[in-house]
């Protein structure tokens, strides 16, 4: 297979590798990428070695080694010979680290987006009003704080009645 | 006892704590009192499990003997745990279960947030994450409190009773030891008595909200951080341990 051994003995370029992760889909909402959930807080390649350094979301979030898992063998098929992941735990994840595109698609997935800023009070409970992503009525109710996966609350629609999932804010 | 002795033994007291309760609250899956209701509590057992990882893991790290977090959740017996009692002890109703989390919640955000700002870059990283999450926590089971206790007869009666009955394990909380005392002394660590006393006036603005009625002190139970247990520890320890022990290295 010619090719091959060319590509892995050329230092790998930084950008490429942000672009080959910004397709890296989130194992639990994959439309969203790693990227856009601002998980990879850092690529350096050293020689043919990369290193890539990896933001947990919630501490229990049984996504994380899977997601470590998918980025070693995503650089592998692309010819990286060595990869090393490094945890990152300051400064922690929190929702505001979502890209503005991860926003978007999050929207047009049908779950509600983060409010913006995690600051105290959205933390400390005061009410939110989310808006549905279906019909965009501001007219919801939490039907739990807590939904499938660690990072979301279940809401319904009072207007159009669709149950709907919220990103919560931490 | 050298300060890096004191600092590995500490964070193991913080990984036991959050997986012994981790391993408690994970009980509940499939038969908690409702779907939302179990929702949350497999939503917290999963952030404490993940901080128990990460708590290890330092301490593995600064130990240096080559043990990892799986040998320490499941290759020590029951005089090496140190966790708090409280944490150990059964859900029974889901009064208790709730009683539980804001005893110890209440306690651990405090301990937390004065972890921040320790000496120890590792461990103020890990608490800091940890910290958000247990916001949370206590925001959830605060609100149950104040819906159980002001709420029926029966409900507020039960309630105040588990608070009664778990009440002895609360002492504990702020029983320093040497561990303690090395922490905050060289790594700038949480000061227990101003500790106390903001978890006393925390909880009796809650409980005054939930109408319920703050147990006088008495005999306080303890003995967790000296790996001295209540007799719900060892069965506790039996399952979580099982597989490990009668399959020593299985892996999947």
């Amino acid at each position: 297979m010619p090719g091959q051994t060319v590509k892995a003995a050329e230092p790998p370029c930084v950008n490429d590798i942000w672009s080959w992760l910004a397709e890296l889909p989130d194992p639990e909402v994959p439309v969203v990428s790693v990227v856009d959930l601002g998980m990879i807080r850092d690529v350096t390649v050293c020689g043919v070695a990369v290193e890539v350094s990896v933001a947990p979301t919630y501490s229990g979030c049984p996504a994380t080694e899977v997601i470590e898992h998918s980025i070693i063998a995503l650089l592998r098929d692309k010819g990286i010979a060595e990869v090393r992941l490094r945890r990152v735990l300051s400064p922690p994840w929190t929702t505001d680290w979502i890209s503005d595109e991860g926003r978007a698609k999050l929207l047009a997935y049908g779950i509600a987006p983060p409010a913006a800023a995690a600051g105290k009070r959205e933390i400390l409970g005061t009410k939110l009003r989310i808006a549905c992503p279906q019909c965009k009525s501001l007219e919801t109710t939490q039907v739990s704080e807590f939904g499938s996966t660690p990072c979301k609350a279940s809401y319904k629609c009072r207007d159009c009645l669709e149950p709907f999932e919220y990103f919560k804010c931490i | 006892m050298t300060s890096d002795q004191a600092l590995t033994r500490y964070l193991l007291r913080l990984g036991d704590n959050a997986l012994i309760l981790a391993q408690r609250l994970s009980e509940l899956v499939a038969s908690g009192p409702e779907l939302e209701e179990e929702l949350a509590t497999a939503n917290f057992a999963l952030d404490y499990l993940g901080q128990a990882r990460m708590f290890y893991s330092r301490a593995c790290e600064l130990e240096g003997a080559g043990r990892t977090e799986d040998d320490m959740a499941f290759l020590r017996g029951e005089r090496e745990f140190e966790n708090l009692l409280l944490l150990e002890q059964p859900n029974h109703h889901f009064g208790d279960t709730i009683v539980r989390q804001v005893l110890f919640d209440s306690f651990y955000l405090l301990q937390l947030e004065a972890l921040i700002n320790c000496g120890d870059q590792g461990l103020a990283d890990i608490a800091a994450r940890a910290h958000k999450e247990i916001r949370y926590h206590l925001r959830h089971s605060s609100q149950w409190l104040v819906r159980l206790g002001d709420g029926t007869d029966k409900s507020h009666a039960r309630v105040q009773e588990s608070l009664h009955r778990l009440w002895r394990y609360s002492g504990e909380l702020f029983d320093g030891d040497a561990v303690d005392e090395i922490l905050r002394q060289e790594f700038n660590g949480p000061d227990l008595v101003s500790i106390r006393e903001q978890w006393r006036a925390g909880l009796q603005t809650l409980l005054a909200t939930a109408t319920l009625t703050v147990p006088e002190d008495q005999w306080m139970d303890s003995g967790g951080r000296q790996g001295r247990h209540t007799e719900h520890f060892g069965y506790l320890l039996a399952e979580m341990q099982y597989l490990q022990r009668s399959f020593p290295g299985a892996s999947w």
